[in-house]
């Protein structure tokens, strides 16, 4: 079971810089071919204000200042044992490239399932533009599995 | 494309399927760059194993990244309000996806129109992969 005191744990803080070439590449990545997600022209013509950043590519953001695999270390969980258990996203804004954003996490809940087999790591972050606008709300359900506790 | 209206949509209409091609290792490698999860257990099949797997399997994100084209290809992203997702089962190596939803609840709130979605990815043997909802804004 993991230690109960990090409910309410803050995470660092973290400003994550959307990069066009970075949209590019997720967009290729999940087989995106729509010229309005690659293309700063057709995204203009789309009436965005530049490349619009996908409803799911934020979720990158934790991971990618290493906050994520930090928080897991100190939590004390191999990171071959965690699976995503729910994710969600709810939208204020439309962010787009060149916006710098950032990302404010938090532990909000830990639990446990199935006799400590599986323990259960909820973390709420909001993330605003460089305006101090509203971006979204994310939350991430991690599942931690206990491969020993379990076979106990 | 015609963009859906709050008053033409109605409860029970399915939205456009959207067919993935089939998993393979390069599209986790490249998912792992270009998304930022860099967890070996998705892209190294010696870290797999030892971690008791016995593959490397899908991150949940590209299943639900593929939800997010679905959607946004039948109303433009900027209506997207909320989309949320359980993940239900994992993803391997060679499965081949495809993303659906249908029209469950019309209602106002705070002065917006809004249509909830109920969505999920299958594979082809039927096993549902994700499941959640999604509210649109429409006008």
């Amino acid at each position: 079971m993991i230690d109960p005191k990090f409910i309410g744990h803050q995470l660092p803080s973290t400003l994550f810089e959307v990069e066009k070439g970075r949209l590019r590449f997720f967009a290729k990545a999940i087989g995106e071919t729509r010229p309005e997600y690659l293309d700063e022209a057709a995204a203009k013509a789309a009436g965005f204000r530049n490349l619009p950043v996908p409803p799911t590519f934020l979720m990158g953001v934790d991971l990618d200042a290493g906050i994520m695999f930090t928080l897991l270390e100190e939590l004390g969980i191999p990171i071959g044992n965690i699976l995503h258990g729910e994710q969600s996203f709810t939208y204020h804004a439309q962010a787009y490239a060149g916006d710098v954003l950032k990302v404010e996490s938090r532990i909000s809940d830990i639990y446990s399932k199935k006799g400590g087999a599986l323990d259960f790591i909820v973390k709420d972050s909001m993330i605003t533009d460089q305006n101090g606008v509203k971006v979204m709300e994310t939350r991430s359900v991690i599942v931690a599995r206990n491969p020993k506790e379990h076979s106990a | 494309m015609s963009l859906p209206t709050f008053d033409q949509v109605k409860v029970g209409d399915e939205l456009p399927a959207l067919e993935l091609p089939r998993i393979t290792r390069t599209t986790l490698a490249l998912f792992a760059g270009a998304s930022g999860d860099h967890n070996p257990v998705h892209i190294d099949l010696d870290f797999a194993k030892s971690a008791g797997m016995p593959d490397v399997f899908a991150h949940g994100m590209l299943p639900m990244a593929y939800l997010g084209r679905f959607l946004t290809h039948w109303a433009p992203q900027p209506q997207l309000r909320h989309f949320s997702v359980r993940f239900l089962a994992i993803t391997p190596i060679g499965a081949k996806l495809s993303c659906g939803g249908k029209v469950v609840e019309k209602f106002e709130r705070n002065g917006q129109t809004l249509v909830k979605l109920e969505i999920g990815v299958v594979d082809d043997n039927g096993d549902v992969k994700l499941s959640g909802d999604a509210l649109v804004e429409l006008k």
